[in-house]
């Protein structure tokens, strides 16, 4: 199985993690990532204005690559996967948005939303199946209680992203109990972090910070993971000390993955 | 075009849909830091009252978490008013909200492209 894989911008830089263990575990579980050439960043934040064109074409490039290809696209950063699925959507269904774009990319063929749009999570779920991923835990993480965090961007909106009931997911504690793990389930799991209010509301992040975490903490997890790397900047300099990983390092670590990548080291 | 079409066709919303329930606000993370909330922004722009929300900080302080998205009962996407009134804003010469030449002082060393390119796409034009 190959997909067109679109890293972005961060994961080829301070998330170099997620992206490296997301790569060793797909190689482990039998499906081939093939990085999109010339990728564009997507920007970050979905550009809702409807009247805007310029801020969504870097997503429709993207997304046009992976059709040339006959593949689909998967994303692994919530980020990422939010813009490039919700700009998607628009290509499918907003023909003002659709045609203003095709008018100035001046593709082969036009570009009509053909594309499917996968997280990582998703090739997990469904289509390698989490009990396939279980048969392939050869380090299962027995004990380890696992809060996920799914913060805003995964989910929601719940109508477009169509990953998970937006209220009440459930695909990242199947992972955890996947790779031998108890998950914690608690509130705070899907309200936003602060986002990019870090830059220049450092206060106000580090309330959301200390109740997003201290959510997880009193529902007695021993650490969170994410697919986000803003989320990860956000939660992990906590007050209480829980770890924050990506969940494709712990997913590599249960795959045994990471005691062999840290003996060749 | 006046102020209040401007912000409908910007955003796509229809402000007439909203039943004034307040949920949006309930549920919105940045409320604390808000002077005007989500169905502030939805009545203010139904009754065309939009120059004091161009001027206030609120702007910046909605995170685009789709929270009220989500959970608004009529469906009227609240969080599409508030990026439409910030456009209104930022689009305007000279009005970016971020400079370039503030991002070294506002940084760390771990801070990921991410939050700046985020930054960057909400706060300027
Ligand atoms: S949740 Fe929806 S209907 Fe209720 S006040 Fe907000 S915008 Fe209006
Ligand atoms: S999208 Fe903005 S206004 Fe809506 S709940 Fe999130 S922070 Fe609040």
């Amino acid at each position: 199985m190959i997909y067109s894989y679109y890293p972005g911008c961060t994961l080829k830089n301070k998330a170099a993690d997620l992206d490296m263990y997301a790569r060793q575990s797909a190689a482990a579980l039998g499906f081939e990532l093939r990085e999109i050439e010339e990728w564009q960043c997507c920007g970050g934040v979905y550009p809702m204005a409807k009247d805007e064109i310029a801020t969504k074409l870097s997503s429709v490039r993207n997304l046009n690559d992976a059709k040339m290809h006959g593949q689909s696209l998967v994303t692994l950063c919530s980020a990422c996967h939010n813009v490039i699925k919700q700009v998607n959507n628009d290509m499918r269904t907003n023909e003002d948005i659709r045609t203003r774009a095709n008018n100035y990319l001046k593709l082969d063929e036009p570009y009509n939303g053909e594309t499917e749009v996968l997280h990582y999570l998703e090739v997990l779920r469904d289509v390698i199946g989490f009990d396939a991923v279980k048969e392939k835990v050869t380090n299962p993480l027995k004990g380890k209680k696992i809060a996920a965090y799914y913060g805003c961007l995964l989910l929601r909106p719940g109508s477009v992203l169509k990953m998970d009931d937006p209220e009440n997911p459930s695909i990242m504690e199947d992972l955890i109990k996947a790779m031998g793990a108890t998950p914690v389930v608690y509130p705070m799991r899907n309200e936003c972090c602060g986002g990019y209010l870090s830059l220049e509301d450092k206060p106000a992040v580090a309330k959301r910070r200390e109740t997003i975490v201290n959510s997880a903490k009193d529902f007695g997890c021993d650490c969170i993971i994410t697919a986000c790397p803003l989320c990860m900047y956000n939660l992990k300099k906590n007050e209480s000390g829980v770890p924050v990983y990506y969940f494709t390092e712990l997913l590599a670590d249960a795959l045994g993955l990471k005691a062999a990548s840290e003996e060749t080291a | 075009m006046d102020k209040k079409e401007e912000i409908e066709l910007i955003s796509g919303v229809n402000v007439l849909k909203c039943m004034r329930c307040g949920k949006c606000s309930g549920t919105c993370p940045s409320y604390d830091e808000m002077e005007y909330h989500p169905h502030q922004f939805v009545y203010m722009v139904e009754t065309g009252n939009i120059d004091p929300l161009i001027n206030s900080e609120s702007l910046y302080r909605c995170l685009s978490c789709f929270a009220c998205v989500e959970r608004c009962p009529r469906g009227v996407e609240p969080a599409k008013v508030i990026e439409a009134v910030r456009l209104s804003a930022i689009r305007q010469k000279g009005a970016n909200h971020l400079k370039a030449e503030q991002v070294p002082e506002l940084i760390d060393d771990d801070v990921p492209q991410q939050l700046l390119v985020s930054a960057f796409r909400k706060y300027s034009k």
